[in-house]
């Protein structure tokens, strides 16, 4: 059960599917389909934060435009060429999380959704105001896609397939992360910290590993983000992009790592046929928001099953 | 070596002091018995000796080391464990999950991130074989707030055997149970490896009487006696204990 | 000599402004566990009313007063019908009012549009007066005066009223007090309510200074949250020594390091937290 043989082989499915179509569809649809993934990957990455330890995060934006503008930085300002520039990228989340949550993991539970959600608001802020490093409100453009070695990925499809590449290697570590030892402590971790202390984990120590992996693989994410577009700016570490990616593991199922997937293809697609009839894209997430909160703040994949679970239980009875 | 010695301990809450001045030592394989009315302090005594909270003065020894200072999960490694009287198992995961978590966790794969959980057969192992000889197998797949509550119980303490404890802190076991279960519960306890110290609190003065080889009688943080079942039975000045706390006679 | 006395009388006023904020906001998570997203929403909504009942009405008394009524009955509506079902359930609780942040967001942005705009000052309050030496703005200084006679009375109220004990009593043991027969329900709305006329005199007061636009919610907001962490959640006490800490740092920090924008609150945030990390009066 804990496990999630389902999930895994869905998303393994989704996996080749894409693979198959993704060069066969019309380019504008294969973007989409990289921003699933892309998506997927920040997703997941909260999910082990948010669905699996328990840590709810109003903030995570911060890792995922962290990435995004250290790795620009790097390859604009620096010249340093893909792979040194996205490491860089990848170990400043890592290291901003490892920063932020010795002080975090200090404070009550109540104290860290608000401060999450302040640190993602003082870099944002920083990235608006610091003009002369992060180009302020324009942001930096001009990134160029990936190179390497005598590969370029600079095409739709060729950055499909890289995109497609990341989220194999990302959801093969974090499934594994997950379903390891560690994984299971998290679990218990979120249900009751204290059995957990009493049973003699030294929960400090896991919760602050959560978070570092969590905020690497939102870099990872953010950075898949940025090379699509070509380009960064703050809205990458908004309050919106913390929220829209809360949605998603809210829509799919907190705590499986693949239901969150799902819920940023759900999220993906969603946002395509709105966008496309009407300007009110705040408003529809705020109603979203306020129902998933009435009616299925565990997720709606899970009230959906247990709604399903009832029914059969009541034709069977 | 005595597995648990408490020397003048005390804790206060604000003006009021929860446990006054409590020394108290086990010797290995002993089943010591804490009786006493609500209030009496035995619940923050268990708080302080497992570490969830500090004392305000006096000193705890585990085995030979002074744990006064010694954080919580800590202990644990010295081999101490500890059932709860609200019942605190991980709610929402199965009880095959439960086990894991608690067979795991003193051994060396508790920190491991980077390998699947199937692959420490070890561990799978000791979880199943944990269940079967407590008969919990037929739920291993269940969600434990779905289980009854004698089933929860009876997991609170498997769980707590989990780690090979040698010192095990029984915090009203009985509370809740059926007549039924009740007697389980105290064979269950009764059947314990003597290798095992047990210390437990408990309400239910015959199981108490049954499962203990020594007695220890709290009132307003204090304690008052301490002797054989026989000689706590004859002590006079504890009838008000038998008459106001104390719950089922024989 | 000037620019300090200027300079600190700005932070204040700004620090009034985030105090009736903040103010709200730790009342309503000492007593409810609700962290109310949406608390930026009531000052926006409130600006915004304000700016078109005073169109309206051609006066800022009248106009203020219709803005504030307005907010308090959102509050009431919001917290019966939304949050009361969501009892002590604090992950749904936030979710609930960040939706409605996003929906009144937009909503405030269809009705009034993308451009920032003015609460009028009211024409008693207009003009610069002679204080400490300089001439500085009198809405300001009323302002500061207005933030410090709320402090006293929301202290006032608490510490010597009936309700009040009731109210702290509620923060400590919830459960105590419905033993005692008393109408929690009824205090929760109330409260809430009560921290919504806050925000939203918050956002009328504050409209001339700060002005209404898209995004003054997130802004506002945000600052309060810092206030009420560093005061420490469910205090009143701590909710003033925040709102003028923030106040002042996030002022003389615009003016000395504007590039550094909102890092300069966060610095005195994370010492705080390090130091005492329930906040400076936290009770949680």
């Amino acid at each position: 059960m804990a496990d999630n043989r389902w999930g895994l082989w869905s998303a393994i499915a989704f996996v080749l599917i894409a693979a198959a179509i993704g060069g066969m569809i019309p380019p504008y649809d294969t973007g989409l389909l990289t921003q699933m993934l892309i998506y997927g990957i920040f997703a997941m990455s909260l999910d082990v934060l948010h669905g699996y330890t328990g840590m709810p995060s109003l903030g995570h934006a911060a890792y995922f435009g962290l990435a995004a503008y250290v790795a620009a930085i790097c390859s604009l300002k620096l010249g340093w060429g893909f792979e040194a520039a996205g490491a860089a990228g990848i170990a400043a989340s890592a290291l901003a999380a490892a920063l932020f949550h010795l002080l975090a993991l200090r404070t009550a539970h109540s104290y860290y959704l608000m401060i999450t959600l302040a640190f993602s608001q003082v870099l944002w802020s920083l990235a608006v105001s610091w003009t002369d490093v992060t180009g302020g409100d324009n942001g930096l453009p001009g990134v160029l896609r990936p190179q390497i070695g005598s590969w370029s990925f600079g095409s739709t499809i060729a950055y499909f397939y890289f995109a497609l590449a990341v989220f194999v290697v990302s959801a093969a570590m974090l499934y594994v992360f997950v379903t390891s030892p560690f994984g299971y402590a998290l679990r218990g971790i979120r249900d009751n910290e204290m059995r957990m202390r009493a049973l003699g984990y030294h929960v400090w120590a896991y919760k602050y590993l959560a978070s570092i992996v969590s905020a690497a693989f939102a870099g990872v994410a953010g950075e898949l983000y940025m090379y699509l577009n070509n380009f960064v700016s703050p809205s990458a570490l908004s309050v919106t992009v913390s929220a829209q990616v809360l949605m998603m593991i809210l829509v799919g199922a907190a705590g499986t790592l693949f239901g969150p997937v799902l819920g940023a293809g759900v999220f993906v697609i969603l946002q395509y046929v709105l966008s496309t009839y009407t300007d009110r894209w705040l408003f529809v997430i705020g109603v979203i928001y306020v129902l998933l909160a009435l009616y299925a703040p565990q997720g709606a994949l899970i009230y959906l099953r247990d709604r399903l679970k009832a029914r059969q239980r009541r034709s069977a009875g | 070596m005595k597995p648990l010695e408490i020397r003048a301990l005390s804790r206060n809450f604000g003006g009021v002091r929860a446990i006054a001045d409590v020394s108290l030592a086990l010797d290995s394989g002993e089943r010591r018995a804490i009786i006493g009315t609500n209030g009496a302090g035995k619940t923050t005594l268990f708080n302080v000796v497992n570490g969830q909270i500090p004392p305000s003065s006096g000193e705890i020894f585990l085995f030979g080391e002074n744990v006064t200072r010694m954080p919580l999960h800590r202990r644990a490694t010295l081999g101490l464990a500890r059932t709860f009287q609200i019942t605190s198992l991980f709610r929402n995961l199965t009880v095959i999950d439960n086990m894991i978590i608690a067979v795991q966790a003193l051994t060396t794969a508790h920190f491991v991130f980077w390998r699947r959980l199937a692959h420490y057969r070890e561990v799978l192992g000791r979880a199943e074989a944990l269940l079967e000889k407590w008969r919990l197998t037929e739920f291993r797949h269940e969600i434990v707030r779905n289980l009854s509550y004698g089933t929860q119980r009876q997991l609170e303490i498997v769980m707590a055997l989990a780690g090979n404890p040698k010192l095990l802190l029984l915090d009203e076991p009985m509370a809740g149970l059926s007549a039924a279960e009740t007697h389980l519960a105290t064979d269950i306890i009764l059947n314990l490896d003597r290798g095992i110290t047990v210390l437990l609190i408990e309400h239910d003065l015959a199981a108490a009487f049954k499962i203990a080889d020594r007695i220890t009688a709290m009132d307003q943080g204090r304690i008052v006696a301490e002797g054989t079942p026989e000689e706590i039975r004859q002590e006079a000045s504890l009838q008000k204990i038998y008459a106001r706390g104390g719950v089922r006679h024989e | 000599m000037n620019f300090w006395i200027i300079n600190t009388l700005n932070g204040l006023s700004l620090a009034m402004i985030l105090f009736l904020l903040a103010a709200g906001l730790t009342l309503i998570f000492g007593l409810m566990h609700i962290i109310n997203m949406a608390h930026g929403s009531f000052y926006l909504l409130g600006g915004y009313i304000a700016i078109s009942a005073i169109r309206l009405t051609g006066d800022f008394g009248t106009g203020a007063l219709l803005a504030v009524l307005a907010i308090a009955v959102t509050g009431v509506i919001v917290q019966r019908l939304f949050l009361a079902r969501l009892y002590k359930q604090e992950m749904p609780q936030a979710l609930l009012t960040l939706g409605l942040l996003f929906i009144v967001a937009d909503v405030a942005f269809f009705t009034w549009g993308g451009d920032p705009l003015l609460v009028p000052e009211p024409r008693l309050l207009q003009g610069g007066v002679r204080f400490l030496g300089v001439i500085y703005p009198l809405y300001r200084l009323f302002l500061i005066g207005w933030g410090l006679a709320t402090a006293f009375f929301l202290w006032a109220f608490l510490e010597r009223t009936k309700i009040g004990a009731i109210v702290r009593a509620g923060m400590d043991d919830e459960e105590m007090v419905r033993g005692l027969g008393i109408n929690m329900p009824l205090v929760f709305t109330a409260i809430f309510a009560l921290g919504a006329a806050l925000a939203a005199i918050g956002g009328v007061l504050g409209g001339p200074l700060l002005g209404m636009f898209p995004g003054a919610d997130f802004e506002v907001a945000l600052l309060a949250f810092v206030v009420v962490t560093v005061g420490g959640l469910g205090s009143i006490r701590g909710a003033f020594l925040g709102s003028l800490l923030v106040g002042l740092v996030d002022n003389f920090g615009n003016v000395w390091f504007p590039q550094l924008s909102l890092f300069t609150i966060f610095v005195p945030m994370v010492i705080v937290l390090a130091l005492r990390p329930t906040g400076l009066m936290g009770r949680v």
